[in-house]
């Protein structure tokens, strides 16, 4: 009663979830007197049409796997973690205090100190929400969230008074030196032939797919991911089992602003060179998204990312070439995360009417 | 009795009341053949593939207490649920005083003079007894005319029935036996005539439980009909004047209470011979295990639940905690099985523990040999979402048999030790993937006992461990407790159920308001004494033991 086959679950319910969200957006589309399937071809052009498209559509995915898999730690911790985007940000910020401290002499060298710095200062980020929860029972949701804010003016406090090079004019840092550009894509033996024109897609997205597997061995195959899920799942039950509750959360609230942090290796290091305002660019909030789409998985998380990699760089692609104006982007954003996240449960009860009909039909 | 104004929402209720006011009296006069209250035909109801009544017919004669009982599981509830319309029967016909009805949402049942006192009770703790009563049944805008009516009905019932009460009291000060007596008054203000009660002493102290037997015969003796719904085989003896038994959604059996005897219902229940006593040898008790003085816990808001609790269990006893829910026993075992800070001093095999710091939590009791069967198996003794073989590692999860190396846990080892415990502990199904609230509730609770006790402790804390568990459960779950003992460790047990205290302990001591009331030989006490100790008479004549 209530309940649907697994796979139906994991499958039939993101994919209905998605396809209710693609009809709403035609039909906006269709309203502002432009062809829904037109468009449909311009942003499955222009992102996943070409290796072209791809390297920009693997760019943000990057991104979004990073700050999913942030949001999916804590979740199974039991807390919100919508502090992706200020974790984030702070994370620019440790890799451009590592990368411009030395004159790299390698990026593999500069990449492994900068992810250090990334995660310590995401990890920062989040380690101070994490205590106020732990210790004062301040509401992790809201703390995050206004540690965004915090984030934010931080950035451009540093970026206009501390770390921009005297005489310009941008809040930003200076250029990062050559030794710590990392390889893109096409830039990587062998994959060069796939991808021959220059694409931000860099060695970043390795990390990105180590780190799913990190995250994956983690919670399901360690210790402290066993004590992590018992506590997200009970927390009554985790202190009848003598698991330290203050612990849990500092320890998973530090992983996942590290997750979070480490996003920054993609964007700041990756494609930037440099750290400037704002850096995050909303990939900390689509990492919710994310996330719940991903059903907190890191393999639903990997596969979210690319879909939302897709409506990002197809989204950009319409700006191009239509008359559609970018904020519908957001539009179809706001849909596939309205459904796949926020409605998800109505599209589950939806299909566990059609399944028991069909059982009743069967019987 | 008084009118009240008739609203479309209860079409039944005018006529219902004409024909309520005499039919008690006409009753006494002809007792030999009494007409049906309620009958049900055919009932079936459904949920996906799990039939929860089968073809149910049952006659209930009015002016008779009928017995429902069966075990959990068996369908009671949803047959009343049924009859109270909270759920749509598959098909079957529901008769009351011999008319079909339709009884498609509560309003309707109330209307068809039903009323249903739940095992906890729907009662808004800050309002008085008469805004509780009133709730749902005010008559008018105005608030007052209903209150004052309300007060004079509520003052004949309460004469009527002794069901004294204070109108006035609010919700939160009543003791739980006066709040079950707010829900017959709420029920018996909305003209019922027939009277549901699911499971009402398990809250109930035996004085109260005795005082509510009273008040339920004076209703029988005023021509209401009353079902109850229990698991409690005493009482089904004690009270009803017929009893119908359910199992696996069927109707086995519908006897007089007179014709039968608990072991036969017991049969009846289970489908096999069931033992209904304990057997075990007298206990040896050795060496002191654990050393309680003075030991004090205060809840959240601060208020002292623990008021200075002093015991000792030798290695190869079981003491039993007796008393009524919420004196203190649940705060006892939290302090002792690391949950809950306390004060005083507790010992452990000659060895201080420590009540407060680090060391007080659920990890180093476990270390220093204390295993505990919690209350409350679904919110603390498992984590309903994961699967039995993650719930046979809780809280032993950092054992080193269950680790692969430093840094991955050994899940393919956990699995391995979880067939071998659920073969020995009979756990049905036996499917260590299976999430544990797939499990029935005693498949849980032998989940839970099987973890616990294959640990070998010195000392067993354990905490109802029989609650919402089959008969056939519980006399293996009684067994291995007193294996344990027999193999020389020390057992604190505490329940509500006074049976299972009297048939288990080897000394008992009763609990009320956070202290201990005094230690008694189950051989030489009765249920009686116990009583007026849960009850909190004070212990003047025999101290201490």
């Amino acid at each position: 009663m209530g309940t649907l086959p697994k796979w139906a679950d994991v499958v039939l319910v993101p994919l209905v979830s998605l396809a209710l969200a693609a009809i709403i957006s035609a039909l906006v589309i269709l309203s502002i007197g432009e062809d829904p399937l037109a468009t449909l071809q311009v942003m499955v052009d222009g992102a996943i049409g070409s290796a072209y498209g791809w390297g920009y559509t693997l760019y943000y995915a990057t991104s979004f796997i990073f700050t999913g898999l942030a949001v999916t730690v804590a979740f199974h911790a039991g807390l919100f973690n919508i502090g992706g985007e200020g974790q984030a940000q702070l994370g620019g910020l440790g890799v451009a205090l590592v990368c411009l401290a030395l004159p790299w002499p390698h990026w593999s060298v500069a990449l492994l100190a900068a992810s250090v710095g990334a995660a310590a200062f995401g990890a920062l980020w989040a380690a101070i929400p994490a205590y106020l929860q732990a210790k004062r029972g301040s509401h992790i949701v809201i703390t995050t969230i206004m540690f965004n804010y915090i984030a934010s003016a931080f950035i451009v406090y540093m970026l206009v008074d501390v770390l921009r090079p005297a005489g310009q004019m941008d809040p930003a840092t200076a250029r990062f030196s050559e030794g710590t550009t990392l390889p893109t894509l096409n830039e990587i033996p062998g994959l060069n032939l796939i991808f021959t024109k220059a694409v931000p897609a860099n060695v970043t997205i390795f990390v990105a797919i180590a780190a799913c597997v990190a995250v994956w061995a983690l919670l399901w195959r360690t210790r402290l991911g066993y004590q992590i899920r018992a506590f997200g799942k009970s927390g009554s039950a985790a202190k009848y089992a003598g698991i330290n509750p203050t612990k849990i959360i500092m320890i998973t609230m530090i992983i996942s602003g590290a997750l979070a942090g480490l996003m920054a290796i993609n964007n700041v290091m990756g494609e930037s060179g440099r750290l400037v305002q704002n850096s995050a660019s909303g990939a900390g909030f689509i990492g919710i998204a994310v996330a719940l789409m991903g059903r907190n998985h890191p393999v639903g998380v990997l596969l979210a990312a690319i879909l939302f990699g897709f409506l990002f760089q197809g989204g950009a692609e319409l700006g191009l070439w239509t008359h559609i104006p970018i904020e519908l982007r957001i539009v179809v954003q706001g849909l596939v995360i309205l459904f796949t996240g926020a409605l998800d449960q109505m599209v589950r009860m939806m299909l566990v009417f059609v399944f028991s009909i069909g059982k009743q039909r069967a019987a | 009795m008084t009118t009240c104004q008739t609203t479309p929402a209860r079409p039944r209720r005018s006529k219902h009341m004409s024909g309520n006011t005499e039919p008690g009296r006409q009753f006494a006069a002809a007792p030999a053949s009494p007409p049906l209250a309620i009958e049900l035909r055919g009932i079936s109801k459904a949920f996906g593939s799990v039939q929860a009544n089968k073809d149910i017919s049952i006659q209930v004669a009015r002016g008779t207490i009928h017995g429902i009982i069966g075990e959990n599981g068996a369908g009671k509830s949803t047959l009343m649920s049924i009859l109270y319309g909270f759920y749509k029967a598959d098909s079957g016909e529901i008769l009351i005083g011999g008319k079909a009805v339709t009884i498609p949402d509560s309003q309707a049942a109330i209307a068809a003079g039903i009323g249903m006192v739940f095992q906890h009770f729907k009662l808004v703790q800050n309002f008085t007894v008469l805004e509780n009563v009133i709730l749902g049944a005010e008559e008018g805008r105005l608030l007052t005319p209903s209150l004052d009516k309300a007060r004079r009905v509520l003052g004949e019932l309460s004469r009527e029935y002794e069901l004294d009460v204070d109108p006035d009291a609010l919700i939160e000060d009543l003791s739980v036996g006066h709040q079950q007596r707010v829900e017959i008054l709420k029920a018996l203000y909305r003209q019922a005539d027939i009277l549901i009660l699911d499971e009402p002493t398990g809250v109930l102290t035996p004085a109260e439980a005795d005082h509510l037997f009273r008040i339920l015969r004076g209703l029988k003796a005023q021509g209401k009909t009353i079902m109850l719904i229990t698991h409690k085989l005493r009482e089904i003896m004690e009270i009803t004047d017929r009893v119908s038994v359910m199992r696996r959604g069927e109707m086995v059996a519908t006897v007089e209470t007179d014709a039968t005897s608990p072991e036969d219902l017991a049969e009846l229940m289970v489908g096999r011979k069931v033992l209904l006593h304990v057997e075990k040898k007298p206990s040896n008790p050795g060496a002191v295990v654990l050393e309680v003085e003075n030991l004090r816990v205060r809840d959240d808001d601060k208020i002292e639940r623990l008021k200075g609790v002093s015991l000792t269990i030798r290695a190869g006893e079981i003491l039993g905690i007796a008393g009524v829910a919420g004196n203190g026993q649940s705060e006892l075992l939290e302090a002792l099985g690391g949950i809950a800070r306390a004060t005083g001093v507790v010992r452990m095999n000659g060895v201080e523990l420590d009540l407060t710091g680090r060391h007080s939590d659920g990890q180093s009791r476990r270390a220093q040999g204390i295993a505990h069967v919690p209350e409350d198996r679904q919110s603390r003794g498992l984590i309903m979402d994961f699967t039995a073989w993650e719930n046979v590692a809780f809280g032993y999860h950092n054992a080193p048999e269950y680790q692969k190396n430093a840094l991955f846990m050994d899940n393919d080892a956990i699995k391995a030790d979880t067939v071998r415990k659920m073969e020995r502990f009979d756990v049905r199904p036996p499917i260590p993937t299976l999430a544990a609230k797939s499990f029935s509730g005693g498949n849980q609770q032998k989940i839970v006992v099987a973890r616990e006790m294959e640990r070998n402790p010195d000392l067993l804390l354990v905490g109802q461990p029989t609650r919402g568990v089959d008969i056939g459960a519980i006399e293996f779950i009684h067994k291995q407790i007193v294996a344990l003992r027999d193999a020389g460790k020390a057992i604190l047990l505490v329940s509500v159920e006074l049976d299972e205290i009297m048939s288990l302990s080897d000394r008992i001591a009763v609990m009320f308001d956070g202290q201990i009331m005094g230690m008694r030989d189950p051989a030489t006490t009765n249920e009686r004494e116990l009583g007026l100790l849960m009850a909190g008479v004070a212990d003047a004549v025999k101290g201490a033991a």
